[in-house]
């Protein structure tokens, strides 16, 4: 069977999605984090903009262009200015294990591949068999939330788990009414603002923005 | 008729929000605060009135949807927002005049606490569950500014806990209902109606059930987040511990609940496709998993608002477990437990703020003899921790009489385990506020007087229910049983 050239370009676009999340997940330096992220939306862009050409569903064309504005353009530049200000534009991230971070991420994929297997027999369409994918990524992002010790670093992982599940929005099912896409807008944006002021709050108490320091709280 | 009872219902949070967004540091911002609450609460008592006459609604082009379940939900939220704001009026000028918190932070008290009661009620009305999805996001933003509001390292930490577990736990929600929505899609076609609860119920034996399993356990495990179920509860306490105390009352009494809500809505359609006990037997397993982890936390805590942040825990499980075991007695029970459990928590926590407020500090060793230097507050907590830890008369004791009988006949196996649990628990509260009520006191008297009006209207109300339920009452919460199924 002849597969059609939009869907082979969008499941290239899905391991490119997986790849830029593989590569989020061992990267240390925040700077080519935020990087990744804004790469990783362009991705989600253009696929959201193929599925919408090729299945020619118009609210797509907001969407991909809403993605294109907020998670390429407007999120990177907020978090490219946080730290420039914050002052942590160089910061090295030091982590233990590479190695073994990036084996649970690939049993996590293997996981999810399964899990998705049942669902993916039932789509139809030109996007059968990506919701895998999209569950890998938003698992490989919650995976980098736990490792992570930067609060920059947790909050671009927590970006980056909403680009994943946005991806299984449009590949699983071709776009959720636009009225929710926009309200889901909004709470990322907003988010991102309390965000920032989180970093000036933590930054003026703990004089860092090293989340070790917030591990006090215990039942005793 | 009904979109414009709706639309009260909606606009005077939204328009408190702005309002206070722009006057929050007006002397007079504590009133135009407690006004709009009780215009939000005069709002939502007609509309109860309207949906007990007329009984279930949709407005706003089906966007919207009123039955009995939710509307209660309403009621319950509008009320309690409105004795906490009364509660907090005093309450944070005291903190003010301690020194705690600047104008600046009670503007942003404010407004948020008017967005917050809006969110919630968008989630509760909604008939969209995209828009549920968006409503409890929005509710977490508005009070996680609220929960750093002391802007101490503990606050902060406690705040940055609640943002990202929450966060976490919301997105596994929003991944839930991408399922949802790809199985609805099948049925009801691309667009907006696939995503409205009403649409979904009426096709929701069709609904294909490996999709909507996957679905559920996402739903579950993202607003169960939300709901402070174990094992993903951590946020739980010390939000409540350290953010002000109103906020504490409002998220133990009101948040959960909202959350809880949109897991039970999930449950029905995940009942309906499937046909089996699924769906219940998940949240019974996290429900009973969350009493006795709650309970066996209780004796190691020193701080006393984190003790009863454990305790929502305890009773949120306990209410989960009794939508899980369905039918129409466990969910009266499960109800009637969510209503008093809210009033309850909520009074509590308000004697547990001035007492703190007069001694200053949380720590349990060290508030001691409330009853001789404040009789009411002493009053208040004493007769608040007895109604919540299940002494007859008070409603806690019926609902949770009716949750184990229900149990003892349909699931007799968890019956020792929810005894033991609710025994442990018991004891632990009860051997903790004891000293605290009673013994020699530290306590020094206040600036401002103290709101005890709430307190003891909460606790009356609990009496009231654990008495005598008037039949209209429990024709209502039968009714919303029967919805649930």
């Amino acid at each position: 069977m002849q597969i059609p050239l939009s869907l082979q370009f969008i499941n290239l676009l899905a391991a490119l999605l997986l790849l830029i999340a593989f590569a989020m997940l061992t990267q240390r330096r925040i700077l080519s984090l935020i990087n990744l992220f804004a790469l990783q939306g362009f991705v989600l862009a253009i696929s959201t903009f193929v599925v919408a050409y090729s299945t020619s569903q118009h609210h797509l064309y907001y969407s991909a262009g809403l993605t294109l504005l907020l998670k390429v353009l407007l999120l990177p530049w907020l978090l490219h200015r946080l730290i420039r200000k914050l002052n942590v534009r160089w910061d090295v991230e030091t982590m233990i294990n590479i190695p073994t971070t990036m084996l649970v991420g690939i049993a996590l994929v293997i996981f999810s591949f399964n899990l998705a297997a049942p669902i993916s027999q039932l789509a139809e369409g030109i996007t059968r068999g990506l919701i895998g994918i999209a569950l890998a990524s938003v698992l490989l992002s919650l995976l980098m939330m736990l490792t992570r010790r930067k609060a920059v670093s947790q909050v671009v992982a927590f970006l980056s788990l909403e680009n994943g599940l946005f991806f299984a929005a449009t590949s699983a099912t071709q776009g959720m009414p636009l009225v929710v896409e926009l309200g889901i807008a909004l709470d990322v944006l907003v988010a991102t603002f309390i965000f920032g002021i989180f970093f000036f709050q933590i930054r003026e108490t703990f004089d860092s923005l090293d989340i070790t320091h917030m591990e006090k709280l215990k039942d005793d | 008729m009904i979109d414009s009872q709706l639309l009260a219902l909606l606009l005077i949070p939204l328009s408190g929000g702005l309002l206070l967004a722009v006057f929050g540091s007006r002397s007079w911002a504590a009133e135009l605060n407690s006004l709009m609450s009780f215009g939000t609460f005069v709002a939502s008592v007609v509309l109860t009135m309207r949906i007990i006459d007329s009984g279930p609604q949709v407005a706003f082009g089906e966007e919207f949807f009123i039955d009995q379940f939710n509307v209660f939900l309403v009621a319950l939220t509008a009320f309690v927002a409105f004795t906490t704001s009364l509660f907090s009026r005093p309450y944070m000028r005291i903190e003010q005049h301690h020194g705690k918190l600047s104008i600046g932070m009670l503007h942003l008290y404010y407004s948020m606490y008017q967005m917050f009661t809006f969110a919630m009620l968008v989630a509760l009305t909604t008939n969209n569950m995209g828009i549920v999805w968006v409503a409890m996001e929005a509710a977490t933003l508005t009070t996680v500014l609220l929960v750093s509001l002391y802007r101490t390292p503990a606050s902060l930490e406690a705040a940055w806990k609640y943002f990202i577990l929450c966060g976490v736990g919301i997105a596994l929600a929003l991944f839930g209902t991408i399922l949802l929505y790809f199985a609805a899609e099948r049925l009801l076609g691309q667009g907006g109606t696939a995503l409205l609860w009403t649409h979904l119920n009426q096709v929701k034996s069709g609904l294909e059930p490996t999709v909507l399993k996957l679905a559920f356990v996402f739903l579950l495990v993202g607003y169960g987040t939300k709901v402070g179920l174990v094992p993903l509860h951590s946020w739980l306490p010390d939000a409540h511990a350290e953010g002000p105390t109103p906020v504490s009352a409002v998220l133990s009494g009101l948040l959960l609940n909202v959350a809880l809500c949109a897991v039970v809505r999930s449950k029905v359609l995940v009942d309906g496709s499937l046909g089996t006990h699924f769906a219940g037997n998940l949240m019974m397993g996290f429900g009973l998993l969350s009493v006795v982890v709650a309970s066996l936390s209780l004796f190691r805590q020193k701080d006393i608002k984190r003790m009863f942040a454990y305790s929502s825990i305890e009773h949120m499980g306990l209410i989960t477990f009794a939508f899980g075991m369905g039918g129409p007695v466990a969910t009266f029970a499960g109800l009637l437990h969510m209503t008093v459990h809210s009033l309850t928590k909520s009074a509590i926590f308000f004697a547990v703020g001035h007492a703190v407020q007069k001694v200053g500090t949380q720590q349990m060793e060290n508030i001691r003899g409330l009853m001789q230097v404040s009789p009411t507050v002493g009053w208040g907590l004493a007769l608040g921790t007895f109604a919540i830890l299940g002494m007859p008369p008070f409603g806690v004791f019926s609902s949770e009489f009716l949750i184990i009988t229900t149990a003892m006949h349909e699931y007799p196996w968890a019956t020792p385990i929810l005894l033991v649990a609710l025994g442990i628990a018991f004891a632990a509260i009860f051997g903790k506020i004891q000293p605290v009520v009673f013994g020699e006191t530290t306590a020094k008297r206040l600036p401002h007087p103290p709101a005890l009006i709430p307190v003891f209207a909460h606790l009356l109300l609990v009496l009231m229910l654990g008495l005598y339920m008037p039949p209209y009452l429990a024709d209502w919460y039968r009714q919303a049983a029967a919805l649930l199924g």
